[in-house]
């Protein structure tokens, strides 16, 4: 008898694996079903990806999902790297410091869309990926900023002396020893800023203008319009790409330190 | 000719106001050039610090460091002359053995074979010639204590300074790393400063001895004359077995302890009043009942390998350790039975109370 | 003081302060100076009115035609159905939640990290797409339904469009956010103590009462803070399950800032959500430090 197990644990345990995956699941399987409606079953077919790839609409909301992806992930990781660095050892005000660098976990998606769209308006710079760019890096930057965080606070700083000991000064310690070592860190929240920029959806959707919508805001008004199989295959993609992007970041998280 | 280090009314606290700390009071020292000197002290005495210090990771307050008499105060670390030994090694994980070891070389402007060329000697001088190829994670500890001594060499400091280097290894490894190290500092020719805590590494490894406590040096002298005459009870103390009695001493300079046996002052009357007498088990000799300087009353008696180790209780109740020669040893009484003491003249230590 | 120490570590922190500064803290201060003023005829904000209270004072009172200003509960509703929405899929995440930490807890070290990493995955799988997977299933030719037909013969559930399929969507975008802190203090759980706890006599539901419950406070106040915040501000999930009958307070905003086209009331409705998640993180931060005297 396992002492540990309380009764009822494991069945409570199967039922919530279950029930997070069974809808994915259902999905998934809808999106090769050769049929246009939900419920019946005809053949398998790829048919609506065929459809999804040639539709010029939702080829023009995944280049600029990318962009925004990359162009996000990278401003936010090289502003989380920074901040990441200066918070390393403890210093009056650091909590208040985190918890401004953490706001856009804590603050409901829909408030800081309408406040952006509000900035945006206000200072009159037009609607569209230029206004994008900025607000996806501030909204990415807690997202990068905890795994290399969680790295930096293992690291031995003794490292570092030994660096400096032998004859580096502080820009190539950083660059021979400090990056090298974070670099598992920085690749993880690279890719986990990246995710949270392509699953974006409020924030695009106050600020998208003609011509930048993205991935999430094609999907949101193409449901809003009716469901179709398309929305099916497209979404199934997109939760592909989202899941094997993050076993990437977890097996950086996982490096050997 | 300068001194390799000279530390001149070095002080240094931590904390600022009321939560200051001095973990350096004023410590003046000079160290020569290829000795193997060593701060010994407690945890928390200032040792570590002063090591830190002369490396340029901590900047003094007040004072001057000079190595080879140039002053170092204003310098980073990466401008010293110095290279360390770290206590937790700080291999670097994400290189190799040999990478570890070129990269205080590759900083000097060594060309790619002179790098290659010297990182095979420092390796080869600690036997780690095999393992270039390893990362650290596959070493052992002995094998990281080795590279990491590589590496600190490698570039020929004037000075190597090692923080408790060899702590983290067992006994056995130990004893064969003090002997390495021992052979290497007189191969290599440089001069180490060595920080321990452990009294024994420090005897038998070092040319001269700083024992530190409370942000002071204490006693500086070579190691048989800081085991022999310490000059301060606390030094007596920290190094090795000792035993104290207890006892005024007036102004013709006669000793009378408190267990009762009476001495005579080898400094002669240089204090007088409460003091305390120490000396060594193994400087005190066993002598027939009623022969020496004082009584006892055997309470135990420990076989060691090397000698025999005896507990005994003294008139005025305290304890008094005896160490004696196995193969010498005189037949012992039973159990509670009575031995004399021998405190000869030559063996003991005089401090004040 | 200013050392060398305090200059680059302004330097290194400004730019991503000055990020979030620019475009999360300027915004909401503007959206809090909006929510006083009046919308514009042409544009969503009129920016020459006076400052006043009159969108709060809306979301309880209305006039009449004549004049007469009377209390109305319109609003009040939709934000009483998101904080009972939000307390429920909280309540529910911790029934749920804590048995199934302690079962990944009590798993051998390998099987472990697998199903730590499935319990992660949903967190970072797009919010939009999952609750669309609830929406195929909940249609009345979806899998929900025709799975009760078969069971019991007889009309549609007709669970899409209400508070039931908003309550299932919330309870599915935010388990995760419940299991994994209260996971993360069990894996450090000194599972020595329950074996003391049975060894002095305890029986399985004491000890579980008596020594895992209160190690696990921690856990499920941090998780019931990442549940229900999400919750009150909810919008994907109240828009495509709930429709138009289960309107929750971030729907509200959207429709001012979309078709309504107020954006002063839309900011005061901001700042009522906002005001509501501080009262709960207050009340929490009481409540914990109540528990810890």
């Amino acid at each position: 008898m396992n002492l540990r197990r309380m009764p009822f644990t494991r069945e409570i345990g199967w039922l919530v694996l279950a029930f997070l995956y069974l809808p994915v699941f259902i999905l998934v399987l809808y999106s090769f079903n050769g049929n246009r409606t939900a419920t019946v079953w005809t053949e398998f077919s790829v048919k609506w990806y065929a459809r999804t790839f040639h539709n010029p609409s939702i080829q023009v909301a995944a280049w600029n999902s990318i962009i925004l992806a990359i162009t996000a992930s990278f401003g936010s990781t090289v502003l989380a790297l920074l901040a990441a660095m200066a918070a390393r050892h403890f210093f009056k005000g650091r909590s208040a410091v985190e918890a401004t660098l953490n706001a856009p976990l804590i603050l409901p998606e829909i408030v800081i869309a309408v406040a952006t769209l509000i900035l945006v308006v206000s200072v009159g710079v037009e609607l569209g990926l230029m206004s994008m760019i900025p607000a996806h890096v501030a909204f990415c930057i807690p997202f990068a900023y905890l795994p290399i965080r969680a790295r930096i606070q293992g690291m031995d700083a003794g490292m570092e002396e030994a660096a400096m000991d032998l004859y580096c000064n502080r820009f190539s310690t950083f660059r021979r020893v400090t990056l090298p070592l974070l670099w598992p860190g920085v690749l993880a929240g690279f890719t986990l800023a990246f995710v949270t920029s392509l699953d974006l959806f409020l924030v695009s959707f106050f600020l998208a203008g003609p011509g930048s919508t993205t991935l999430p805001v094609y999907i949101y008004s193409a449901i809003k319009a009716g469901i179709s199989p398309e929305i099916n295959a497209i979404s199934t993609i997109m939760l592909v790409v989202s899941i094997a992007l993050v076993m990437v970041s977890f097996a950086f998280g996982r490096m050997r330190r | 000719m300068p001194s390799a280090v000279d530390i001149r009314n070095v002080s240094k606290s931590f904390g600022r106001g009321a939560y200051a700390v001095e973990v350096l009071k004023s410590v003046s020292v000079e160290i020569a050039h290829k000795e193997f000197f060593t701060l010994l002290g407690p945890s928390g005495c200032g040792k570590t610090t002063l090591l830190r210090l002369i490396a340029g990771f901590e900047a003094a307050q007040k004072g001057q460091i000079l190595i080879d008499g140039v002053e170092m105060s204003s310098l980073p670390p990466f401008q010293r002359p110095v290279n360390t030994v770290f206590q937790s090694y700080s291999l670097f994980p994400h290189l190799t053995v040999a990478q570890n070891v070129a990269f205080g070389l590759e900083g000097t402007g060594a060309s790619r074979s002179e790098v290659k060329r010297r990182v095979g000697e420092a390796l080869e001088m600690v036997r780690m010639g095999d393992f270039e190829c390893r990362k650290p994670s596959e070493l052992s500890g002995g094998q990281q204590q080795r590279v990491a001594l590589a590496r600190a060499l490698a570039p020929r400091p004037k000075v190597l300074l090692l923080d408790e280097p060899l702590s983290a290894l067992d006994l056995k490894l130990r004893k064969q790393m003090q002997i390495e190290l021992k052979q290497l500092q007189e191969e290599a020719g440089i001069t180490f400063v060595f920080v321990t805590h452990d009294q024994e590494e420090a005897l038998t490894l070092s040319d001269r001895v700083a024992v530190m406590h409370q942000g002071r040096i204490l006693q500086l002298d070579d190691p048989r004359t800081i085991y022999e005459h310490p000059s301060h009870r606390f030094v007596a103390d920290f190094i090795g077995d000792i035993n104290f009695l207890e006892g005024r001493v007036d102004t013709r300079g006669v000793i009378a302890l408190k267990c009762g046996a009476v001495l005579a002052d080898s400094r002669a009357g240089a204090t007088h009043g409460d003091i305390s007498v120490a000396i060594r088990p193994e400087r005190a000799k066993r002598v027939p009942t009623g022969q020496g300087n004082v009584d006892g009353t055997l309470i135990q008696s420990v076989y060691l390998g090397t000698g025999l180790l005896h507990q005994l209780r003294l008139p005025c109740g305290s304890v008094f350790l005896l160490r004696e020669a196995a193969a010498e040893a005189a037949p012992l009484p039973a159990h509670g039975g009575t031995v004399g003491i021998e405190l000869p003249a030559a063996a003991i230590s005089v401090f004040a109370s | 003081m200013i050392s060398r120490e305090n200059i680059r570590r302004v330097t290194l922190l400004s730019p991503s302060l000055t990020m979030l500064f620019v475009m999360i803290g300027l915004p909401l201060a503007i959206l809090a100076w909006i929510s006083l003023l009046q919308r514009g005829v042409t544009s969503g904000v009129d920016w020459s009115a006076p400052l006043g209270l009159d969108n709060y004072i809306r979301l309880l009172w209305e006039e009449d035609f004549d004049g007469t200003i009377f209390f109305h509960t319109r609003y009040l509703e939709v934000v009483l159905r998101s904080v009972l929405l939000a307390a429920g899929t909280t309540f529910f995440c911790i029934i749920v939640g804590v048995p199934a930490a302690l079962w990944m807890a009590s798993l051998p070290k390998r099987g472990r990290d697998v199903i730590v990493l499935l319990i992660t995955i949903p967190f970072w799988t797009s919010l939009l797409v999952r609750n669309y997977a609830w929406l195929i299933i909940l249609r009345d030719d979806g899998s929900v339904n025709w799975v009760v037909n078969a069971l019991i013969p007889g009309d549609d559930v007709g669970l899409l469009y209400t508070n039931t399929a908003v309550f299932i969507g919330l309870v599915y975008s935010f388990l995760p956010f419940m299991i994994l802190p209260i996971y993360a203090v069990f894996e450090k759980f000194d599972w020595s103590l329950l074996e003391a706890a049975y060894d002095l006599g305890a029986g399985r539901a004491r000890a579980f009462r008596k020594v895992m419950l209160p190690i696990a406070m921690p856990g499920i106040t941090a998780g019931a803070m990442l549940v229900f915040i999400p919750c009150l501000g909810a919008f994907i999930t109240p828009a495509l399950l709930g429709g138009g009958k289960t309107l929750m307070i971030g729907n509200l905003i959207q429709l001012q800032f979309g078709p309504s086209r107020n954006w002063p009331f839309g900011a005061s409705i901001s700042i009522v959500l906002l005001a509501l998640m501080m009262l709960f993180l207050m009340g929490l931060a009481l409540w914990k430090n109540r528990r810890s005297q």
